[in-house]
């Protein structure tokens, strides 16, 4: 049994968020310099080259890279060795939210749902935690954005539908969202579980590198199937019509039920803001 | 790259084609999905607004948090969809011009064009780039609402697309 102070994971998670409300991934810088090498719209040219210029001011002045930092998704992997000792662990990784939105100057964008009163303090954040083997723990941090999460969709598909049947759903979603999710978008994709595990599924994809692809190899057809069919919809960076409309599409799968098919898209705008840690 | 400073006046609101790049210079306000909410009572109850609509140009943005020694936080556009049931109204009274991100309804399409004014795209996601664009912030209405209160912004050099123009064009 290894014991571990949630203060740890406090201390963590605050400088994760520090951290990720400022900096674009790697792979997501990476993908928008694609992007613009390959545009050949001239508006959409022009939207790139803003966003790579903004991205370099965000981190020279430590400042967000978007004012939408967005509500914090904690995903946590408990190993099953593990003691947790010290304050509740869902008290201390809200604190470390409250902590890292104030000090980091951080737009707080949480509020009651039927009277739009703000929290004040960008809490509560949405926690998952699995329990898995071994005694360590693994953090992922991911600030999520709601221009592009209000266009996200779960469908509940026939299973006769089959692969194309999800290739399509994914296309479609992004059809629709059109201009309004700050594209080129990167699109995580949950196929199969039941339907809350499926939608949480689609979140963790999100929390992969872009460009790399599932080691199944039926995942990465619909991988990359998807992002050749969206890049040919010419919806481009901010809807100014262009090539690049999405930078990746990342799936994860479960087992599923033998009368369904559960397939849901989480849309990410081209800000993927992701910190990954282990304790 | 064309230059603007504003107060628009209507021929050169008339000039500008959907999908020229501008740089916007002058006083802008923000206003989002709980200040407009707030807006829609006032003139509902026939009630004075906070600042004047004629010509005014609001910015869909709520911004982060100034640090002490800027202006202003980062600032990037919101979706402009989800103020769609409020443009109309809010150009029929004057507004002059609208800046957000991503494409509004046809009803606002028509509004522009009934009204000779403009809708631009600033580029959604830009929020570090738009704060140094911002020389002065200064919070004019609604300050509970926090980053979705009434925010009088001084910009410099504002980048932005011209998305729908005043005689019905679009660049989406």
């Amino acid at each position: 049994m290894r014991k571990i102070n949630t203060r740890l994971i406090e201390e963590k998670i605050y400088e994760m968020a520090l951290r990720a409300g400022v900096t674009l991934t790697p792979s997501c810088k990476a993908a928008l310099q694609k992007a613009y090498d390959s545009e050949s719209g001239k508006a959409c040219s022009f939207a790139l080259e803003t966003l790579l210029k903004n991205s370099r001011i965000a981190e020279e002045k430590n400042m967000p890279v978007c004012q939408d930092t967005g509500m914090a998704v904690v995903i946590l992997e408990i190993g099953q060795e593990v003691f947790l000792e010290g304050k509740n662990l869902s008290v201390a990784i809200n604190d470390a939210v409250r902590r890292a939105y104030s000090d980091g100057y951080f737009r707080k964008s949480v509020c009651d749902p039927i009277t739009r009163v703000n929290t004040g303090d960008n809490t509560p954040a949405a926690i998952h935690t699995e329990i898995t083997g071994g005694d360590r723990i693994s953090i992922t941090y991911l600030p999520k954005g709601f221009g592009s999460e209000n266009m996200s969709k779960t469908y509940m598909l026939k299973p006769a539908q089959g692969v194309d049947g999800i290739v399509d759903a994914i296309v479609r979603t992004v059809e629709t969202a059109g201009s309004r999710p700050c594209p080129p978008v990167y699109v995580g994709v949950g196929i199969g579980g039941s339907f809350d595990t499926c939608a949480f599924l689609a979140k963790k994809a999100l929390t992969r590198e872009i460009g790399v692809h599932s080691e199944r190899e039926e995942i990465a057809d619909i991988e990359k199937r998807s992002l050749e069919k969206i890049n040919a919809l010419n919806i481009g960076c901010q809807g100014f019509r262009g090539d690049i409309t999405a930078l990746g599409v990342s799936c994860e799968w479960a087992p599923t039920h033998i009368a369904g098919l559960p397939v849901a898209v989480n849309i990410q705008c081209h800000c993927v803001r992701c910190e990954k840690e282990i304790i | 790259m064309i230059k603007l400073t504003l107060p628009l006046d209507k021929k050169t609101v008339s000039s500008l084609k959907a999908g020229d790049s501008v740089l916007i210079s002058g006083t802008i306000l923000t206003a989002r999905d709980c200040a407009h909410k707030r807006l829609f009572a006032l003139i509902e109850q026939n009630e004075k607004l906070p600042f004047e609509i004629k010509d005014a140009v609001i910015y869909y943005a709520g911004p982060c948090p100034a640090k002490p020694d800027m202006p202003s936080g980062s600032c990037g556009p919101t979706t402009s969809a989800r103020m769609d049931a409020f443009a109309p109204r809010l150009l029929d009274l004057g507004l002059g011009a609208i800046i957000g991100k991503g494409e509004m309804s046809a009803e606002v399409r028509g509004a522009l064009k009934r009204n000779c004014a403009v809708y631009f795209a600033a580029i959604g996601g830009a929020g570090a780039l738009y704060a140094d664009a911002i020389k002065k912030s200064q919070c004019i209405a609604f300050p509970d609402l926090l980053s979705e209160a009434v925010y009088k912004l001084d910009v410099e050099n504002f980048p932005a697309v011209v998305a729908f123009d005043s005689h019905g064009g679009s660049i989406y």
